[in-house]
C-alpha cells in the first residue's frame, strides 16, 4: 500500500474519530459529574443535524446552520436536564429511571423529527469555502475534512484548558468525584450539572452539523451514533474524557484502515477492539481509578 | 453574648430509622461548643442536620437568627456554615492548592486567604503542588480544614476531627484549634476523645442514641466523672 494511501485514509479516519470524539466527549463528561447515562445523547447529534438543515433552508448559510445546531442542541439539553432529569435525580431507582427516560427522550426526539422534517433523507452540501481538496504533495486531502479535524483539534485544546486550568474545569473534576462534597463548600452543583449538560448536548449538535455533509441526514442516525459514542468510552475508561478522546481516535483509524484491509470484517471491528480491551483492561483504558493521574 | 446558631428540637431519619429525638441546644458566637457521644450516637447526624444534608423531618435550625430549615447545602454554605466532615472528603486527584481554592467557593470575604492558610498550615504550602490523595491521614485532616476556612465560614463545624489520628497529630490539631479559638472564631465540635473536647472546648454537649442529655460548661464536664462514665466510657 502506498504511503498516500495510508495518509489519505488516516485523515479520513481522523476527522470520523473527531466528530465521535465530539458527541463521545459529552457523553462521558455527563456520565462523569452527573451520574447520569444519556442513552439520549445521539439524539442530539441528530437535533443538531436538523436544525442544521432548517438554518441552512432559511439562510442559506452552512455556518448559520453550525451555529444553530451547537445553541439549539445545547438548549434542548439543557431544558431537558432541568425539566426532567434533575427530578429524578436521588430516588432510590435513579439508575433505572434515567435508563427509561433518556431512553423515552430517544423515542420522542425521533419522532418529533419525522414529523417536523418528514421521514424522507435530507442532504447538506459542504460550505462552498471547504468543498476542494488541498494537495500535499502527491496526497489530496479533502479540505472540509482537514476543517473538521483542526476543529476537533481547537476544542480538544479548549476543553483541556476549561477542565485543568478555570475554577469551572476543577469543579467539573472534583464533582465528578464527590458532588456533595463540591456543594457543602457552597457550590450550586445542580446548576453545573445544568451546564455540562447544555455543553455537552451542543458539542453533541455540532457534531452532527459537522457530520452531515458527510453522511446523509436521516432520524435513525442518532442511534448509530449513540452505539459507537457507547463503544468509545467504554473503549476509554467510562467518565473519563481523555479516554474518550483516545477512544474515538483509536475506533476512528481503526474503521479506517479496516475497510482497507478487512473489507468484509469492516462493521465488526469496533467491537472486536472494544472486546480486545476490556479483557486486558476491564474498566477501559483509562478508567478514572484513584491511580489516574489528573484530568 | 448572642446564639449564633440555634438547634431547636429536631428529629431525624434515615429512611424509617429514627435517628435524632428533638435534639436542642445552641452555640454562642466565639465559643467552641462540643457534642460528645458514643460510636452511633447521632454526632454526625445532627451535622448533617445542620448542614442541611439531612434535612431535619421536624424542628428548627435558626442562623443568625434566620430560619435555614430546607435549605440547600450550598446555600447554607453560602451562608457561613462550614462543615469539616469526618470522613475529610478531599478531591485526591486534584492539587492540594486546588482543593483550598475550590474551599473559596462560598463567595463569603474575609481574613482567610491562601496565604494565611500557608502561614498555619506550612506543609501544605510545601505539598501545594502535589496530588492531595497522596497525603497522609494527618496531612488530609489538616487539608479538609484548611480547605472549609478558605471559605471564611462564621462556625467552624469539627466532625469527629481526632478520629484516626496518631498522637502526635492530635496535638498539632489541638494546638490548631487553640490558634483558631484566639482568632474568636465559632466552632462546633463533636468528639470521643475527652482529653481533647477539654482542652479546647468551652462547652459540652452529650447525645446518647439520638437524645441530647447533658450540657455544661467545660470545667463543670472536666468534673463529672460520673456523667463520663455513663455516656462516653466504652
Ligand atoms: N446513611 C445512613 N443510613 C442509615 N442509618 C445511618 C446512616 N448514617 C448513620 N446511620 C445510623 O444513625 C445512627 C447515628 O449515626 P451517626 O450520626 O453517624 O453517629 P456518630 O457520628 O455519633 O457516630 C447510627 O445508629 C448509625 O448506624
Ligand atoms: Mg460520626
Amino acid at each position: 500500500m502506498s504511503i498516500e494511501t495510508i495518509i489519505s485514509q488516516f485523515v479520513g479516519g481522523l476527522s470520523v474519530s473527531m466528530l465521535l470524539f465530539l458527541v463521545a466527549s459529552g457523553l462521558t463528561l455527563i456520565f462523569g459529574v452527573a451520574k447520569v447515562f444519556n442513552f439520549a445523547h445521539g439524539s442530539f447529534y441528530l437535533l443538531g443535524a436538523y436544525f442544521s438543515y432548517q438554518a441552512i433552508a432559511l439562510f442559506n448559510n452552512f455556518w448559520a446552520g453550525v451555529i444553530a445546531a451547537t445553541i439549539g442542541a445545547g438548549l434542548i439539553g439543557m431544558l431537558l436536564e432541568i425539566c426532567f432529569i434533575r427530578k429524578i435525580r436521588g430516588r432510590s431507582e435513579e439508575g433505572a429511571f434515567q435508563i427509561l427516560l433518556t431512553y423515552a427522550f430517544i423515542l420522542i426526539i425521533d419522532d418529533a423529527v419525522k414529523f417536523i422534517w418528514g421521514p424522507e433523507y435530507k442532504t447538506i452540501q459542504k460550505p462552498p469555502s471547504l468543498a476542494g481538496t488541498l494537495e500535499i504533495g502527491a496526497v489530496s486531502l479533502p479540505k472540509y475534512n482537514l476543517f473538521i479535524i483542526v476543529l476537533g483539534i481547537v476544542i480538544v485544546i479548549v476543553a483541556w484548558y476549561i477542565l485543568s486550568r478555570t475554577k469551572t474545569g476543577k469543579i467539573i473534576q472534583a464533582a465528578s468525584t464527590d458532588s456533595q462534597m463540591v456543594g457543602l463548600l457552597g457550590v450550586n452543583v445542580s446548576m453545573v450539572m445544568s451546564l455540562v449538560f447544555g455543553v455537552a448536548t451542543a458539542m453533541g449538535g455540532l457534531a452532527g452539523a459537522m457530520a452531515a455533509p458527510l453522511r446523509t441526514v436521516t432520524s435513525g442516525s442518532g442511534v448509530e451514533v449513540i452505539i459507537e459514542s457507547l463503544i468509545v468510552v467504554v473503549i476509554g475508561g467510562l467518565g473519563n474524557f481523555w479516554g474518550a478522546l483516545l477512544g474515538a481516535v483509536l475506533i476512528g483509524e481503526v474503521n479506517a484502515f479496516g475497510v482497507l484491509w478487512l473489507p468484509q470484517w469492516a462493521s465488526l471491528l469496533s467491537f472486536v477492539v472494544m472486546i480486545v480491551v476490556l479483557i486486558f483492561k476491564p474498566k477501559g483504558l483509562l478508567s478514572n481509578e484513584p491511580t489516574r493521574k489528573k484530568i | 453574648m448572642s446564639d449564633i446558631l440555634l438547634v431547636q428540637n429536631i428529629d431525624s431519619y434515615y429512611g424509617k430509622s429514627h435517628i435524632l429525638f428533638g435534639a436542642s441546644f445552641s452555640v454562642k458566637k466565639g465559643e467552641t461548643f462540643c457534642l460528645m457521644g458514643r460510636n452511633g450516637a447521632g454526632k454526625t447526624t445532627t451535622f448533617k442536620n445542620i448542614v442541611m444534608l439531612v434535612p431535619p423531618k421536624s424542628g428548627e435550625v435558626i442562623f443568625n437568627g434566620k430560619k435555614i430549615t430546607g435549605m440547600k447545602p450550598y446555600h447554607t454554605a453560602r451562608l457561613g456554615l462550614g462543615l469539616v466532615p469526618e470522613d475529610r472528603r478531599i478531591f485526591g486527584l486534584l492539587s492540594v492548592k486546588d482543593n483550598l481554592e475550590l474551599g473559596t467557593s462560598t463567595g463569603r470575604l474575609g481574613h482567610w486567604n491562601l496565604e494565611l492558610i500557608y502561614s498555619y498550615f506550612p506543609a501544605l504550602e510545601e505539598y501545594q503542588e502535589r496530588m492531595a490523595g497522596t497525603l497522609s491521614g494527618g496531612e488530609q485532616q489538616m487539608l479538609t480544614i484548611a480547605r472549609t476556612l478558605m471559605g471564611n465560614p462564621e462556625i467552624l463545624l469539627l466532625d469527629e476531627p481526632t478520629e484516626g489520628l496518631s498522637p502526635v497529630m492530635i496535638k498539632v490539631l489541638k494546638d490548631l484549634v487553640l490558634k483558631l479559638k484566639e482568632l474568636n472564631t465559632t466552632i462546633l465540635l463533636s468528639e470521643q476523645n475527652i482529653k481533647f473536647s477539654m482542652a479546647v472546648s468551652d462547652r459540652v454537649a452529650i447525645i446518647d442514641r439520638g437524645h441530647m442529655v447533658y450540657e455544661a460548661d467545660v470545667d463543670t464536664f472536666r468534673k463529672d466523672d460520673e456523667i463520663k462514665m455513663k455516656y462516653l466510657s466504652v
